[in-house]
């Protein structure tokens, strides 16, 4: 018996229809839901409730996370191989994504001490920069490739101790929405990752206004929807990400990091 | 003010409070609760809802500095913008009474202090009584008092409703609110007796919960109860006001209140001399609330101020 399967939303840790109601069909079969406006809200509010505890674990245990996510992404390939269209080029998505969670997991403990510093000053003080998570992110996934262009902005992000409100690829949501169930197996807490499907169009303002997102990821937009998303991030100084890389970089991490300098006086 | 009943009287006060469709209640109140205030609607109803509003600090470690931040903010909840009301009144224990009158001076802001023992109310009635003229010479305006659930519980009505009458006597001048506290009652009925029992006793405003205690503040007891004031005023010609207070923190929650309030009690209710919210951190969801409809922007806590 065949049993076919309903698509939703991965919001604070649960799998839920648009609050909408509301659905599209990218492909002209599958119902995906067409989330709204509420829909980012309830998703932002899970993510600033799930920061703390997110940023506070220990850079290991995140880690260890993001590395259980490539575990569970590896044990599913069949499935998301099938899903991102079948044969060799599906193959090595699914396997550049796999590498990118575990490429990731590797560096949340090292972060740290690579970017970090002691820095000289001429004072009594003892001053040293640590790299520090923004907050709350959002994250626009690009339109192709569906699931490792959105693994490769969702895993820095979360690596470097952020929480993620993800916007799906807009014409090829599936595999966004079912790497949702994903991470919803890999010991993430919930409201860390949430994973939204639905029209940019009408979402991107929603998210770019938003005074509870701390940082946005605009590098799959085009160069209007850029510069209407870095106006309206003006208002509460949204850090708006703009770097386009294919590539793994540690850079990547620090873009969604903010850099805390501290002065601490000493022999006074 | 309510001449004392007794015995006997009483007696057949509380056998004549009718019993409550429990089912009913719950499904009025879950019909009300969604019904939808939009645009300029909302902003109106979270105008009252600050209005309306008890901000309160009940904690053991509650100090003067904190007292006076939350005195400062009860007169204006949003620095640098004047389109927003005060608040009805501060609540407070009364040690921190005299921190309030200091600074509230000139405000509109009134100043309600707890009394009688809260949050139990488990003492004896001459500790309450004094407790309570203490509290209004230190300069309280508002007495929220709490009910001796034990003596309700057990059946003990005349305990109760003499000790209100006392309680209500000390206040003098004050309005007295009455804390059912609704979690510890158990059932509808009992709660529509204490409510008629409270009134009888001369209670100016009957209040659901010290925020002590879970459940607190739910919307079907708070049907219940203003379902009582609806009957006792059409008895008794004399309006009593509601006060819901604890679990109470989002707009949203707030403005199903309101809806309650004036489906059952009406648009003469619709004010803070009769309809009371207390809370601790209500009132910047409602701010937000605000914001997000003046600018169309979804609002960070991060910037307002501290509760």
């Amino acid at each position: 018996m065949e049993v076919r399967k309903t698509y939703k939303l991965f919001v604070n840790g649960e799998f839920v229809r648009s609050e909408s109601g509301r659905a599209y069909r990218p492909d002209g079969l599958v119902n995906v839901p067409r989330g709204s406006r509420k829909d980012l809200r309830d998703a932002v509010r899970a993510a600033r409730t799930a920061f703390s505890g997110w940023a506070g674990r220990t850079a290991m245990n995140r880690g260890q996370i993001l590395y259980r996510a490539a575990e569970m992404l590896d044990g599913r390939a069949a499935q998301f191989v099938e899903l991102l269209g079948g044969g060799a080029r599906a193959r090595r998505e699914l396997d550049q994504s796999v590498e990118t969670l575990v490429w990731y997991a590797g560096w949340t403990d090292k972060i740290g001490q690579v970017t970090g510093n002691v820095n000289p000053v001429a004072g009594p003080y003892f001053n040293f920069t640590i790299p520090e998570p923004t907050g709350v992110v959002a994250i626009v996934a690009p339109e192709e490739p569906a699931l490792v262009g959105l693994v490769r902005r969702v895993a820095p992000a979360l690596c470097g101790g952020n929480v993620v409100v993800a916007l799906a690829a807009e014409s090829h949501p599936l595999p966004a929405l079912t790497f949702a169930e994903i991470l919803a197996t890999s010991d993430f807490p919930a409201g860390v990752v949430n994973i939204v499907s639905g029209q940019r169009k009408e979402l991107l303002p929603w998210l770019a206004t938003h005074m509870d997102i701390n940082a946005i990821d605009v590098a799959a937009c085009t160069s209007d929807e850029m510069k209407t998303v870095e106006a309206a991030a003006a208002d509460n100084v949204k850090r708006v990400i703009k770097t386009r890389s294919e590539e793994h970089s540690p850079h990547l991490i620090t873009a969604f990091m903010e850099m805390k300098t501290v002065w601490h006086p000493i022999g006074v | 003010m309510a001449t004392a009943l007794s015995l006997t009287h009483l007696g057949s006060l509380m056998r004549g409070v009718r019993s409550v469709d429990e089912v009913g209640a719950d499904e009025r109140a879950a019909s009300l609760a969604k019904r939808s205030i939009k645009k300029s609607s909302k902003l109106w109803a979270l105008d009252l809802a600050i209005r309306c509003m008890d901000l309160t600090t009940l904690e053991g470690q509650d100090t003067p500095g904190k007292v006076a931040a939350m005195c400062a903010k009860a007169i204006r909840p949003k620095p640098g913008d004047s389109t927003i009301p005060s608040v009805a009144a501060v609540c407070v224990y009364p040690l921190r009474i005299a921190d309030c009158v200091e600074h509230l001076h000139g405000s509109t802001v009134r100043i309600a202090s707890v009394a009688t023992a809260f949050p139990s109310g488990q003492s004896f009635t001459s500790i309450k009584v004094a407790e309570t003229e203490e509290a209004v010479r230190a300069g309280a305006q508002e007495i929220d008092m709490v009910i001796d659930r034990g003596a309700f519980l057990s059946g003990d009505y005349q305990r109760v409703y003499d000790e209100i009458v006392a309680v209500k006597e000390a206040c003098g001048q004050a309005h007295l609110k009455v804390i059912l506290e609704t979690g510890e009652l158990g059932t509808y009925d009992a709660i529509r007796r204490a409510s008629i029992l409270a009134m009888a006793a001369g209670a100016d405003f009957i209040k659901t919960s010290t925020g002590k205690v879970q459940p607190a503040a739910t919307l079907p007891v708070s049907l219940v109860m203003m379902e009582s004031i609806r009957d006792f005023v059409r008895e008794t010609g004399r309006p009593v006001g509601f006060k819901a207070a604890g679990g109470i923190r989002t707009a949203k929650q707030a403005i199903s209140y309101l809806v309650v309030a004036y489906e059952t009690l009406g648009s003469d209710w619709m004010t803070p001399e009769r309809l009371r919210l207390g809370a601790s951190t209500l009132l910047n969801d409602v701010l937000m609330q605000i914001d997000k409809e003046r600018t169309g922007a979804y609002q960070s806590p991060d910037y307002f101020t501290i509760d």
